[in-house]
């Protein structure tokens, strides 16, 4: 039972494109993924486009449908009318490579300034143990599929591209807070360098990322709130630091 | 050129390319808030109608200043002087700064007004008009980062709220056992405003979020999970705790004019 659908794709590098117009069959069920491989194998076999899983766990056919940005793999062609053009982009905070293909090394960067967990030092591999409720906040962060959906809509960088070198973005700030929520971790001055190095006081919790979360993790609530409390706690906060709290918390 | 614009970017000229109603979230938010900021404005220089036995407006509650018209203080208390440099102060203007810091603080409220009254962003995805972005990192949005304080004297005032939730259960002569209609909206301002204080980012992170060991701090982990439930909530209490205290106000207000009578059940 196929339809006609009619979709726009845009078509370019980084020196020129725009969005070109085509027809293509769609089948019952099937996903916005789907209809752009038919187009690639019918229509416009140099058509680049990033995908892996299908399945929605890989995190590689981020794109903006209709101007959200979304997984193509899990963007159903159904939940749009029947007669709706939908209009398919490259993400729009990331220098584009080719077509639907952009260049999100920007993330792999900013992965690399996050310190790497810090066990206690007495402990030899195999010797951690954590008690599940303790763990249980940083795992919600683990479901990560690190699409970078949430770091594109992020308007601190998307609209404002002279943030990227001081902005770690909400994808990093969920790995901050699984860490210095994490039981075991040792370094101690994670929630200072969060605000003065990886810009969490650029967020202003408009909560964009959250919206956009394939893996429906809170980042907002959940990691950005909760890293600006701690932020607080320590520089803020001028109760707690007379009172001495400060040295108490950190034995915690 | 910035933001989507930027040289490496795909080049798109439309600001957005989202085709459902995503102006349509803002706006409202926009209506409402700046609705009730005329209204509470208009009310907080009124200074009058805030007090009909045994009704307080939530706007002038506690009252504090000489200027309080009888019965409205408590116990008689008035530490502050009627006028400041020969300018009549409403009783309203010396406590206001609490409840409107407080709101003004909240995480919800900033995304809120963030997106509607700043545009920033107006909403997801949709490009900001703004060429230039600090977000909450200087002067004066790093004050944001005192919500802290504003939750404690929120916490009180919610007491002086109760309470007066609590003596509006008298008949216009202060007799007790009796309850009206005025009693009920009280009450329920006052019970919506705890929800909201309860539900509240800060109180998460005070009763349990800032520790690292959950395992040992049974008693702040359960109290922290129970705060997580209403937390998931706040938005849909600070709206409603919003309407609670505005329509407060607003059924003192034609009460104490004789525009509607306080009708008593018994
Ligand atoms: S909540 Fe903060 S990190 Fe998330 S999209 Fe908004 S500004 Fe960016
Ligand atoms: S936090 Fe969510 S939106 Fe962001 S990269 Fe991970 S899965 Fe994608
Ligand atoms: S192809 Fe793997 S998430 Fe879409
Ligand atoms: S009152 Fe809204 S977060 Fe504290």
């Amino acid at each position: 039972m196929a339809r006609k659908l009619n979709l726009r794709i845009w078509r370019g590098d980084a020196t020129d494109g725009g969005l070109k117009d085509v027809q293509v069959d769609v089948n019952e069920g099937e996903v916005v993924l789907d209809v752009i491989h038919r187009v690639q194998a019918t229509q416009m076999g140099d058509l680049a486009v990033r995908w892996n899983c299908k399945a929605g766990k890989c995190g590689s056919c981020s794109m903006e449908i209709n101007g959200k940005p979304r997984l193509a793999c899990m963007t159903q062609v159904a939940s749009f009318g029947e007669d709706e053009t939908i209009t398919v982009t490259p993400l729009r905070a990331f220098p584009v490579i080719k077509d639907l293909v952009t260049d999100v090394s920007f993330n792999y960067k900013k992965a690399m300034e996050i310190p790497a967990y810090e066990p206690p030092k007495e402990l030899q591999p195999g010797e951690a143990r954590m008690q599940q409720v303790d763990v249980e906040r940083s795992q919600e962060f683990r479901k990560c599929i690190e699409c970078f959906l949430c770091q594109n809509t992020c308007h601190v960088i998307r609209d404002h591209e002279e943030n990227k070198k001081s902005f770690a973005g909400p994808r990093f700030f969920i790995r901050i807070a699984e860490l210095d929520m994490h039981p075991l971790d040792m370094l101690k001055n994670r929630k200072r360098t969060a605000q003065e190095e990886h810009g969490l006081g650029m967020c202003n919790i408009t909560k964009c990322c959250t919206e956009v979360c394939p893996e429906h993790i809170k980042i907002t609530d959940n990691a950005i709130i909760p890293m600006k409390e701690r932020v607080v706690d320590i520089k803020y906060d001028p109760a707690r630091m007379f009172a001495g709290l400060l040295k108490r918390e950190k034995r915690n | 050129m910035s933001g989507v614009f930027s040289p490496t970017r795909a080049k798109i000229k439309e600001r957005t390319l989202r085709t459902d109603k995503w102006w349509l979230e803002p706006a409202i938010t926009f209506a409402v808030l700046f609705s009730f900021i005329i209204y509470a404005t208009f009310r907080a220089f009124e200074g009058a109608n805030y007090f009909t036995e045994p009704l307080i407006s939530p706007f002038y509650s506690p009252c504090l200043s000489q200027a309080c018209v009888a019965g409205s203080t408590i116990f008689g208390w008035t530490p502050v002087s009627a006028e400041i440099f020969n300018f009549a102060l409403s009783p309203a203007l010396i406590i206001l700064i609490f409840p409107l810091g407080f709101r003004m603080t909240c995480y919800y409220y900033r995304k809120a007004y963030y997106r509607a009254f700043w545009l920033s962003p107006p909403a997801c995805a949709v490009a900001e008009p703004h060429t230039k972005y600090t977000g909450e990192t200087r002067a004066p949005l790093i004050l944001q980062n005192a919500h802290r304080w504003f939750f404690y004297a929120g916490l009180v005032f919610n007491v002086f709220l109760t309470y007066d939730a609590v003596i509006s259960f008298k008949n216009s002569e202060g007799q007790w056992g009796h309850a009206s209609v005025g009693s009920l909206v009280l009450l329920v301002s006052s019970t919506l405003l705890w929800f909201y204080s309860l539900s509240c980012h800060t109180c998460r992170h005070t009763v349990g979020g800032r520790l690292k060991h959950f395992s040992a701090h049974p008693i702040r982990y359960k109290l922290w999970t129970l705060v997580s439930v209403l937390n998931h909530k706040h938005q849909q209490f600070a709206w409603y705790s919003l309407a609670g205290v505005a329509f407060a106000d607003i059924y003192v207000r034609q009460v104490a004019t004789g525009a509607w009578t306080n009708f008593y059940f018994f």
